[in-house]
Order: C-alpha cells, then sequence, then structure tokens
C-alpha cells in the first residue's frame, strides 16, 4: 500500500513545489516571493522525507533538519531586511 | 520490501499519514497560487503546509520505527522545529507586509474610493496620514 501511495505523494508534493516556482516567478510584490520561498523550503522538506521513504534510508534527515534551520534563518533575514532595511543593526 | 515486513494496519497509517500530508502541502500551494491578495496568500500555506509537513513527517517516523528497529527521533526534531518557527515566520511577514503597505483587496477599493483604510499604512507610507485615521493599528 506504501508502494502505491509513495508515487502520488511524490507528484502532490512535486505539483505544489511547481505552483510555489509559479508564485515566485509571478509575485507582484517582493513579500511575495519571500512567502513563496518560505513554502517552498518547507516543501522542500517535505519533498525529502518522501524521497527518505522511497529509497529507505535514513540518510535523507539530516539534509531536512539543515534545510529547515537554514529556511528559517533567510526568512527572518529577508523580513528583517525589508523591515528595517538592515539585517544586523 | 516494505510489504512483507510490515503489518497491515501499520501501512495502512503510515499510508493515510502520507497520503494527507500531500494533500494538504498541496492544497495549501494552491492557495498560495491562487488566492487574489498577500494577506490571504500568507494564510494558506503557513497552516495547510505546516500541517502537511507534520503529516508527512509523522507518517516518515512511523515508517522509520517499524522497519528500522529503534524509535526514529529525527522527524519528530524536524517537526517540532517547523511547527516552532512557521507561526514566528509568517507572523514577522505579516508585519512586513504591514509596515510596507501591501495592498489588500478591500483595502486597494476603499482607497480607490477616497476613504481612509482601517488597515492601510501605506497611508502613512505615502502622503503622511494624520494618525487619527487609522486608531487601532499600531498594535
Amino acid at each position: 500500500m506504501i508502494a502505491a501511495v509513495l508515487p502520488l505523494a511524490l507528484a502532490l508534493v512535486a505539483a505544489a513545489v511547481l505552483m510555489n516556482l509559479l508564485r515566485l516567478l509571478r509575485g507582484p510584490s517582493a513579500l511575495d516571493r519571500v512567502l513563496a520561498l518560505d513554502t517552498l523550503y518547507i516543501n522542500a522538506v517535505a519533498f525529502i522525507v518522501l524521497l527518505g521513504i522511497t529509497l529507505r534510508t535514513s540518510l535523507m534527515f539530516e539534509a531536512a533538519v539543515l534545510m529547515a534551520m537554514v529556511g528559517f534563518v533567510s526568512t527572518v533575514a529577508l523580513c528583517k531586511y525589508f523591515l528595517r532595511g538592515d539585517i544586523v543593526e | 520490501m516494505a510489504d512483507t515486513t510490515l503489518a497491515p494496519l501499520i501501512e495502512f497509517l503510515i499510508a493515510a499519514f502520507l497520503l494527507i500530508g500531500a494533500a494538504f502541502i498541496f492544497i495549501g500551494a494552491l492557495g498560495l497560487l491562487k488566492l487574489p491578495d498577500f494577506y490571504m496568500r500568507l494564510h494558506a500555506p503557513t497552516k495547510a503546509s505546516t500541517l502537511g509537513v507534520g503529516g508527512t513527517l509523522i507518517g516518515s517516523a512511523i515508517y522509520f520505527t517499524a522497519t528500522g528497529g529503534g524509535i526514529s527521533l529525527h522527524e519528530i526534531l524536524v517537526t517540532f522545529f517547523l511547527f516552532m518557527t512557521a507561526p514566528v515566520s509568517a507572523h514577522l511577514m505579516a508585519k512586513t507586509a504591514l509596515h510596507l503597505g501591501v495592498p489588500n483587496v478591500s483595502g486597494a477599493k476603499e482607497r480607490a474610493q477616497g476613504t481612509p483604510t482601517p488597515g492601510g499604512e501605506s497611508a502613512r507610507r505615502s502622503d503622511a496620514a494624520p494618525p487619527a485615521s487609522r486608531p487601532d493599528v499600531t498594535g
């Protein structure tokens, strides 16, 4: 049952990543692009986890942890830049 | 290989978590693409995608606990970290959007008619409106 569900889940997350990329290209304001990047790293974490189940390796979770931490820091840095005009005050 | 080692109930549970999580991620990205406003677009993925990633990670945790022998705690770490950081980043983006005066749907309509908007901080940014016109924005 997992072997039947996994390609469907991978296809759904890949379609979500493509829609995020479309919003990243289209976004009217810069904050739309920041939001698209934020959603993109969250969906990439889910994609890496699904890929880890598909390949039956638990090596992917360090990559997932690193992407979650670096993505959050990058979102905060971009929001601070747009809010104050500078990242480190 | 996984079909022979797992119990059917565990396998059904993993498949349900993975499918529900992927469906929530898809719905969140659809909302990010289709909704007409930045604040609505902020609303869609910060809730639906976070729940979807949570479901996917719970399914993965059950899978690697059932097959790998020990209790797998990496997914719980990622879930905890994402559930802590997603509201913080959403709040920061909403605050930055209010600060920059990103237009919303109703605010753009009311601003076209010439009345001050209840949520429009762009009035301060564009033409220095008096602060009495927006009494309850600066929370």
